[in-house]
């Protein structure tokens, strides 16, 4: 997927004007945050699991190549046949071998954002295959030509009228506004596919080292069909998902519905290990999976290793105050938020998405939500870094922090300024003693008025106290 | 006990009144305070912008100055919680100085915090009457646990009334530099939190720090709400007279 990072800040400008997307964003509080909140309070040793999970992500990350190899042997053993791809492209050409090697044309998918990673879609359609989305979210933004911009409801920037306008022009039915009916709409239209796809491809959202297996939560049962259905199967999956064992996996499997949808667990939870068997009645005859890279092992030894731990639950921007009223979209890529504010600059390159760092307030709500801890101020903190050292930063920032800090170093300079400061832009505040627009700082007061100093500093103020 | 007032770079520009508030209550509580003449700033813009060394440099001339105190008490849970949770952070590499950040950052409190839990402040000087909305400031709450602390003692006023909002605790859009260089969603986020002030119907807004409130003023005040005051912890515990 093409990233469009850069143009962050416009973005969100016009997202906070779209009155249809403001008024579908108000269901993350309600469904996303409230649900989280019910959910984890059943949950009486809550920070226990969270603690044993963050120890069981921690252990695979600093591990990671020994728990690959393991799951490769493993899923070897049981039929499957593993890939390894460093980069989005080699996915596609994967998929597309595959494809070719077993002459496949009709995918039916479930849904994957390591295959948005790649922008898989485009390239197996450009390779002649159909390919059609069987999520509900993703089947919607397939007919919409739109980008996900959720990880875990792609398409919660749509209200329910609008799926209704984009099924009347598409499907050519009654239009109706009706949840149940709309979903029936879309299953009938699915079931085709289903039943005649020969290729069926899906993510994980863990890999079982001991036993090979891929792990997949679903709510809609499209999952199970496109995996088991059609006579091949490619799940594609980042390294970092591998968990040790069965029972890791359940820890874990606590949490995430929880974090994600507010669910104690989810209506589906797949395991899928191996190709069909002699005597099976079903599963696929061919289990591809293919691991992707993508920029993930560089984090492996740095500073923002701990992203690494991330089981992709959206919990960070289901409650971050900034993608709240935003939206997705605003970020330019596959990863919203503030771990796709971490993860965009680290796969795409710190220069592609300089704005996602520093679009946070630092409140600190993702890292109380995160079910594996991952300190998201801080890796947004190293990125602002990593920006300033490589002089990322443009001239007049870097200017302004310099004299800031030159002058907070050197008390009596910094006492003199503070002192002029305070008095003129008192005198000049006039009698409403705030002003209505003040040049250098028009980020302000474009949208608010800024309050005048009182007029003497507490510092000037405390010295001629003592000294009366 | 010996008391540093770090009175915050933003309260010694903006708004001196709440530094005298914060030196009231240090003293209605019993405390010996000093305000160490030199103090500027702790760091905090430098360091949230990337600026590690900047950071640095301020750290140290921080705890050169407030090297003789038992505690060091700022009216803000955000600077509170740069020297309490980022300067050992910022220095764990560095042997030769983390051990006396980290003895500075124990003893570092926000000024509710130290009121309600070390210093037991009995009686509160502060007369306010009247009805009033609480916002958490993000690092009061989530860096130094500052949530229980201004309710108790706002309680403690027989005139006060507090009203609770909705959301009290998501973010008012502030977040430093955020503020200007992504002034629109700064300024959304404010707005709701205008709202949901206004809901309330509450005369006063308070908080814990300085930014936020200039932030919630700003926005209250281009929303054309003139009414609504906007004021500090420390003002309301100590009483509008020590501001002056």
């Amino acid at each position: 997927m093409q990233v469009t990072a850069m143009h962050f800040k416009r973005k969100a400008g016009e997202n906070l004007c779209n009155e249809k997307l403001q008024k579908a964003l108000e269901k993350l509080q309600t469904k996303f945050v409230d649900g989280r909140a019910a959910a984890i309070a059943e949950l009486p040793n809550f920070e226990e699991v969270r603690d044993a999970a963050t120890d069981i992500r921690d252990k695979v990350i600093r591990n990671l190549d020994r728990y690959l190899l393991r799951f490769e042997q493993e899923a070897t053993a049981r039929g499957a046949v593993v890939h390894w791809a460093e980069t989005g492209d080699e996915v596609n050409r994967i998929v597309a071998e595959i494809a070719h090697q077993h002459g496949l044309h009709k995918a039916v998918k479930s849904k994957s954002m390591v295959s948005e990673e790649c922008g898989l879609n485009d390239a197996l359609e450009s390779q002649g295959l159909d390919v059609l989305e069987t999520d509900l979210g993703e089947y919607i933004l397939q007919l919409a030509h739109e980008p996900p911009s959720h990880i875990v409801a792609p398409v919660v920037h749509k209200s329910k009228e609008e799926i209704a306008d984009l099924f009347e022009e598409k499907h050519h039915r009654t239009r109706t506004t009706q949840i149940a009916e709309l979903c029936r709409e879309a299953r009938e239209v699915l079931r085709p596919g289903f039943l005649s796809a020969d290729l069926g491809i899906s993510g994980a959202n863990f890999i079982i080292a001991e036993t090979g297996s891929v792990l997949i939560v679903t709510n809609e049962g499209n999952g199970r069909l496109a995996t088991t259905l059609p006579r091949v199967h490619v799940a594609i999956t980042g390294i970092e998902k591998v968990v040790p064992t069965l029972e890791d996996v359940t820890t874990l499997l606590r949490l995430l519905p929880r974090s994600a949808t507010g669910q104690s667990i989810t209506n589906y939870v797949s395991v899928l290990t191996g190709t069909k068997e002699k005597g099976e009645s079903d599963g696929p005859e061919h289990f591809h999976i293919i691991l992707l890279d993508n920029g993930r092992s560089k984090l492996l030894g740095t500073e923002l290793q701990p992203m690494l731990r991330c089981i992709r639950c959206g919990a960070c921007m289901n409650h971050c105050p900034v993608y709240q009223n935003i939206g997705g979209h605003a970020y330019g890529w596959v990863y919203p938020g503030p771990m796709g504010s971490v993860l965009t600059p680290s796969f795409a390159g710190l220069e592609n998405a300089l704005d996602l760092p520093n679009a946070s307030t630092f409140c600190g709500e993702c890292a109380v939500v995160c079910p594996v801890k991952i300190p998201l101020p801080d890796l947004l903190r190293h990125l602002r870094t990593r920006q300033v050292e490589q002089r990322l930063r443009p001239w007049p920032e870097r200017a302004a922090l310099r004299l800031w800090s030159w002058m907070a170093q050197r008390p009596a300079v910094y006492a003199l300024g503070t002192r002029l400061a305070a008095r003129l832009l008192r005198a000049f505040s006039g009698s409403a003693q705030r002003f209505h627009y003040l040049p250098g700082v028009t980020g302000w007061t474009s949208g608010r008025d800024m309050p005048a100093p009182a007029g003497r500093t507490f510092r000037d103020l405390y010295n001629s106290r003592r000294s009366s | 006990m010996k008391v540093g007032l770090f009175v915050t770079c933003l309260v010694d520009l903006m708004r001196p009144g709440i530094g005298f508030a914060a030196l009231r209550l240090l003293e209605a509580a019993g405390c010996e305070v000093v305000v160490p003449p030199a103090q500027t700033c702790c760091g905090q813009p430098g360091y949230n912008s990337g600026d590690r060394k900047a950071a640095k440099a301020l750290a140290l001339k921080v705890i050169e100055e407030f090297d003789g105190c038992d505690y060091v008490v700022l009216p803000s849970g955000s600077c509170a919680g740069m020297i309490r949770v980022h300067y050992p952070a910022l220095f764990k590499d560095d042997p030769a100085v983390i051990e006396s950040i980290k003895r500075l950052s124990a003893r570092t409190y926000e000024l509710t915090d130290f009121l309600v839990n070390i210093a037991k402040l009995q009686n509160i000087p502060g007369d306010y009457s009247g009805s009033l909305t609480y916002h958490d400031s993000c690092s009061g709450l989530r860096e130094m646990g500052v949530q229980a602390q201004p309710r108790a003692l706002l309680a403690r006023i027989p005139g006060v009334k507090l009203t609770e909002m909705r959301e009290s605790t998501t973010c008012c859009g502030f977040g430093g530099t955020f503020s200007v260089k992504f002034g629109e969603i700064s300024t959304r986020m404010a707005d709701n939190k205008c709202a949901h002030i206004a809901q309330t119907g509450a005369g006063a807004i308070v908080a814990g720090d300085l930014g936020c409130l200039l932030n919630i003023e700003g926005r209250l005040r281009r929303r054309g709400d003139l009414d609504t005051r906007v004021l500090h912890i420390a003002e309301v515990l100590a009483g509008e007279d020590a501001c002056k």
